[in-house]
């Protein structure tokens, strides 16, 4: 196996059969059941907690609350605005206590008696009302009332590049919040070891982070603490930050001597959250007549919930990557995120970019309609050329952008589908670009992003060692791909570790699409490095023979063998502003979408029909997981536009926290999708490879709503495209074609 | 996995047995198990709870299909949902069951979900189906620990909704339940067995165990059709059942049925059709009359979302489902032609 092969995924087989261990699998002796007691208030202060009842219980072994954990965390390090346990509750589920028990049944009743004195307060759930100045304080750690950050920047002359077009279109669109839905919910087990210390297994995409925050919270030093990553049943994001959970069983196995293991229920997974941000956001677009864009401005609202997560990138996020592919002369974006007494949100899969991508590709489509422009030619017609800087000065380095557009196209035979289907039928399309992981880390250091150990011995075998995550979208396929193709072995020879802060360098992590471009790299240094060595040893052809000859002259000549390699970011790719490193990326990869929908007009239902994908991912290591990567992104994607939706009561109630009333896509609201690999090669990327992991997603929802739009004149604005939503826009139906 | 909280089980072999085990249980702690499909996340979620449960599974009567006098069908209570959507005489004779039972949740839960257990399927609502925290945050409602309706704040009657597929086409098929307990056998019409209170919408006693559907044979010229509105193409409870069988002799209507579900706790049938229907061919006037006729009928509420979207569909689906009629062929149909 080496680079390009289309070789599946081994550990898809694992997953699909049953022999995969996850988190929840895992099982120690003496292990302990933790269960988090939750909120049932959207605000309330907790003025008094009664554990007596609890600890009473036989089998029940502690009791903790705010007290015990009273250090603040989170993410992003000028944000650290929670507490494992609340002392104030913030949104409903949110947890100010946690109990261990001998067994999961005994730690529920446990925690039902677990009697909280509730003083109850004020609520808001709505970030308009959260800005007013009498709202009631969501979070007392935010800075500056319930604004967890406001960025406003300004690029070009947007006044007169507006005023100088000859068409400019105002809309205004909200984006409703969603959730990941990962198969998998949260699990944490602890183990306190007096001599060794904590090791934590969890469901993280960030066993880096995790470890520092439970080293800082837990007050231990980082020596002493352990991070084991299991395979994950899926992430998207919802597992990349430290959670409250976390701590808690940490806390547990430290004062109770016993391994503790807290599994997080379906419904817990909902008010845990972290998902995709609500947004309202207004864009005003400008083109000349011979359709080049002129100026954009860009103002959102986003709703944050009730914790600052990642809200910080995602403030900028919102405004910043709209900038390409398509090339502006003038910006300006003005974004805020405030508190309200919700779910945190956080990064979901395209993290703080899907919202204002939706936004800004409908709002192109408006300005192709208005100009009487194919939507398809306007897009063509103002392409940024690789070697460009978008307005905010992001260095694009390679694009194919212009290749996904042709093939979306051709494939979907738009030229003679698009305005000429009967009434009813519609196609759409869309275009986004986005990071191959960010440019900075989240906290300010100069050590690299990834690093790799390899190992090889005279067996033949190589063992990689890499910090990253492997939450089933490839890690480990990826990397033995790399080594392959360098050392010319097996694939069978070759064993990845990951996973574990004991056993493998330092990685950031598994979010931002960062890992091909930063473990990839570091893997393919460490790698190269190793095999300059054993050439110097075993003659220069020496791939000629098995690689285990090789080896064990190598080892005989020079000793033990392994090689390092890590990777940081170039740091001359950002724009020169504060504010200016974020977004910025070493890559970008770019995508294009066509759907074809037929829209019920009666009942309003929209059925997607089929979806054309074209994602630049400069070079595809693995294909099959790269179009994995685009169904997986288009599906999701697809959910949104037409299911999905983070709603609540007016008490602050999520509608209905559990899969069946949540209402992701099943196989048969699931439309054929083509995905179609489109490869330039990056210079930064190893062997020219770019994300592919996010990017995919970002146009399929903008694509739907141009389709409708074709399909039977309507723009719909708000997510998701409820039939009721679409029935109510047909109604009066406007004048189409029949 | 969450676990269930503690249970005692049994797996009694015989009806006798069961009805037994029925009469000794103490109402409210005793549940019967057939498929478990809905019952087992429900005491998991805690929606419901049970201190006993006594498993169909062993019972051989109840998974068998039976002829019976004058062409008529038993099928037993803990029969598939997957098995009698996929009978040939019930797809023959009674396509809109089995279409109604081939519409039901996904494949995997068809496999173990049974009829009886659809029939006796729980009321639902969106502030009912909940967790019990979920429900303790909101105060509880009329059906369960609370003295408040969330869907009709005046309201002082539970208006969950009967969210199952099947009783709809059965009360349109007018088929029969035969019910047994220790005081002995009963039947009742399908219509009969449905009681308007959502907070308990059947009137099967808490020792009664229901045995057998008893579907009678269609009269000739029987044509039938189910549909039924979802959010998504499978999975999803319905938010909207329609049934229909429609009675055609020389071309005319002779008997009209059309029974709309997922409203309120009974399938409501729709009155008045005769007037509009029968002595007339079934024209696209006549669906016409008989969907406006629905829609002044069926109010669709708030206990399952999207009031207004559900009544706006009513009229369309109940036109759709008179378009697509399937002919349900008697026995002796052939002869009488």
């Amino acid at each position: 196996m080496t680079i390009g092969d289309r070789t599946p995924n081994p550990r898809a087989y694992d997953a699909v059969t049953g022999r995969t261990r996850f988190a929840d699998d895992l099982t120690f002796p003496g292990m302990l059941h933790a269960r988090l007691v939750r909120s049932p208030h959207a605000h309330a202060r907790v003025v008094a907690i009664d554990a007596a009842a609890a600890l009473a219980l036989p089998g029940v072994h502690a009791v903790i609350t705010a007290a015990d954990l009273p250090t603040p965390f989170g993410v992003i390090p000028w944000t650290q605005d929670e507490h494992a346990l609340a002392a104030k509750a913030r949104f409903v589920g949110d947890p100010v206590a946690c109990v261990a028990a001998v067994d999961e049944q005994t730690a529920i009743r446990a925690a039902a008696l677990v009697d909280v004195t509730w003083e109850v307060l004020p609520h808001v759930l709505e970030p308009a009302a959260a800005l007013a100045p009498e709202a009631p304080r969501v979070n007392e750690l935010a800075k500056h009332g319930n604004v967890t950050k406001s960025v406003q920047l300004a690029f070009g002359d947007l006044d007169a590049a507006l005023a100088g077009s000859d068409a400019v279109v105002a809309a205004s669109y909200d984006f409703a919040g969603s959730t990941h839905a990962a198969l998998e919910p949260h699990c944490a087990i602890g183990q306190w070891d007096p001599a060794g210390g904590l090791t934590v297994v969890s469901t993280t995409q960030v066993p880096h982070y995790l470890h520092r925050e439970l080293a800082r919270v837990l007050e231990l030093a980082e020596d002493r603490v352990r991070v084991i990553q299991p395979p994950l049943g899926g992430g998207f994001g919802g597992k990349s930050e430290p959670f409250g959970h976390e701590l808690c069983v940490g806390k547990l196995a430290m004062m109770t001597g016993r391994p503790v293991k807290l599994r997080l229920t379906r419904e817990e997974v909902f008010y845990t959250h972290r998902g995709r941000h609500p947004m309202h956001l207004d864009v005003r677009l400008g083109a000349t007549r011979d359709g080049r864009l002129t100026g954009c401005d860009l103002r959102v609202l986003i709703d944050g919930g009730a914790y600052a997560s990642f809200g910080l990138v995602t403030t900028y996020y919102a405004g910043q990557l709209v900038t390409a592919p398509l090339r502006l002369s003038a910006f300006r974006l003005d974004t805020t995120r405030a508190y309200t007494n919700k779910p945190p949100c956080g990064p979901k899969r395209g993290h703080g970019s899907v919202q204002p991508r939706f936004a800004f590709e409908v709002t192109v489509d408006r300005l192709a309609e208005a100009l009487d422009l194919d939507p398809i030619e306007l897009r063509r017609r103002n392409c940024l050329e690789a070697g460009e800087r978008t307005i905010n000065e992001f260095l694009v380095r390679s694009t194919g952008f212009r290749d996904c557009l042709d093939r979306v196209e051709r494939a979907s035979d738009w030229k003679r589908k698009h305005r000429q289907l009967p009434f009813g039928r519609g196609v759409g399309v869309a275009g986004s670009f986005y990071i191959s992981g960010t440019n900075y880390p989240i906290y300010p250091n100069e050590m690299p992003q990834s690093a790799v150990q390899l190992k090889v011995d005279r067996s033949g075998k190589v063992t990689v060692f890499s910090g990253a995550c492997e939450m089933g979208q490839g890690v480990e396929a990826m990397l033995t791909a790399i080594v392959c193709e360098e050392l010319g072995v097996a694939p069978g020879a070759v064993r990845v570790v990951t996973g574990d802060t004991d056993l493998t360098p330092v990685d950031l992590g598994g979010y931002s699409s960062r890992t091909t471009m930063m473990a990839g790299n570091a893997c393919l240094r460490a790698a190269r490095d190793l095999a300059a060595r054993v050439a110097e040893v075993a003659g220069a052809d020496w791939r000629t023979r098995p690689p285990v000859e090789a080896f064990r002259v190598a080892e005989a000549r020079l000793g033990a063998l392994g090689a390092v390699g890590s990777y940081d970011t170039p740091k001359d790719v950002h724009g020169a502003y504060r504010g200016g490193t974020i977004g910025a990326s070493p890559a970008y990869s770019f995508t294009a979408h066509v759907a074809e929908v037929t829209v019920d007009v009666e009942t309003g239902q929209v059925r997607v029909d089929r979806l054309w994908v074209a994602h630049d991912c400069g070079r595809a290591l693995r294909p099959q997981i790269v179009e994995g990567q685009i169904e997986g992104s288009a599906y999701m994607g697809l959910g949104e536009a037409l299911f999905e939706e983070q709603a609540f009561h007016p008490s602050g109630l999520h509608r209905g926290p559990s899969l069946l009333d949540y209402g992701l896509p099943t196989t048969l609201d699931t439309p054929d999708i083509v995905a179609m690999i489109v490869e330039g090669g990056d210079p930064e990327g190893p062997y020219g490879a770019k994300e592919a992991g996010e990017g995919p997603l970002h146009p399929s929802i903008p694509a739907i709503a141009n389709a409708i739009h074709d399909a039977v004149g309507i723009r719909l604005d708000a997510l998701p495209f409820s039939p009721a939503r679409v029935l109510a826009a047909l109604t009066p139906r406007p004048t189409g074609r029949s | 996995m969450q676990p269930l909280p503690p249970l005692a089980w049994s797996a009694p072999t015989t009806i006798d047995e069961v009805v037994a085990a029925l009469a000794e249980g103490v109402p409210g702690e005793v549940r019967l198990h057939a498929g478990g499909t809905d019952l087992v996340p429900n005491l998991k979620r805690g929606v419901t709870s049970a201190r006993r449960l006594i498993g169909l599974g062993r019972v051989a009567e109840l998974q068998e299909l039976v002829d019976g006098p004058a062409d008529a069908l038993g099928v037993g209570a803990a029969v598939t949902l997957d098995d009698l959507g996929r009978d040939p005489r019930v797809v023959a004779r009674w396509p809109a069951v089995a279409e109604a039972a081939r519409q039901v949740a996904s494949p995997q839960l068809r496999r173990m979900a049974t009829l009886g257990g659809n029939l006796c399927l729980d009321t639902r609502c969106r502030f009912y189906d909940q967790s019990a925290f979920w429900r303790g945050a909101l105060g509880g409602c009329l059906k369960a620990d609370g003295d408040a309706c969330h869907v009709v704040p005046t309201g002082r009657k539970c208006v969950a909704a009967c969210c199952a597929d099947t009783p709809a086409p059965l009360i349109a098929a007018g088929a029969e339940l035969e019910l047994a307990s220790v005081r002995g056998p009963r039947r009742v019409h399908v219509a009969d067995f449905f009681a308007g209170d959502g907070a308990r919408n059947h009137t099967l006693a808490p020792d009664e165990l229901l045995v057998r559907v008893w579907l009678p044979a269609p009269a000739p010229g029987t044509r039938a059709g189910y549909q039924r509105l979802r959010r998504r193409g499978a999975i999803d409870f319905p938010l909207l059942t329609v049934a229909a069988t429609v009675v055609v002799e020389r071309d005319v209507v002779r008997a009209v049925t059309v029974v709309v579900g997922a409203l309120g706790a009974v399938p409501r049938r729709l009155r008045g059709l005769d007037a509009l229907a029968v002595g007339r061919p079934l024209d696209a006037a006549v669906r016409a009359a008989i969907a406006a006729a629905a829609t002044r009928q069926c109010h669709p509420l708030d206990n399952l979302g999207d009031a207004a979207w559900r009544q706006a569909v009513v009229a369309p689906l109940v036109r759709r489902t008179l378009e697509a009629l399937e002919p349900a062929t008697a026995p002796d149909a052939a002869s009488l032609r």
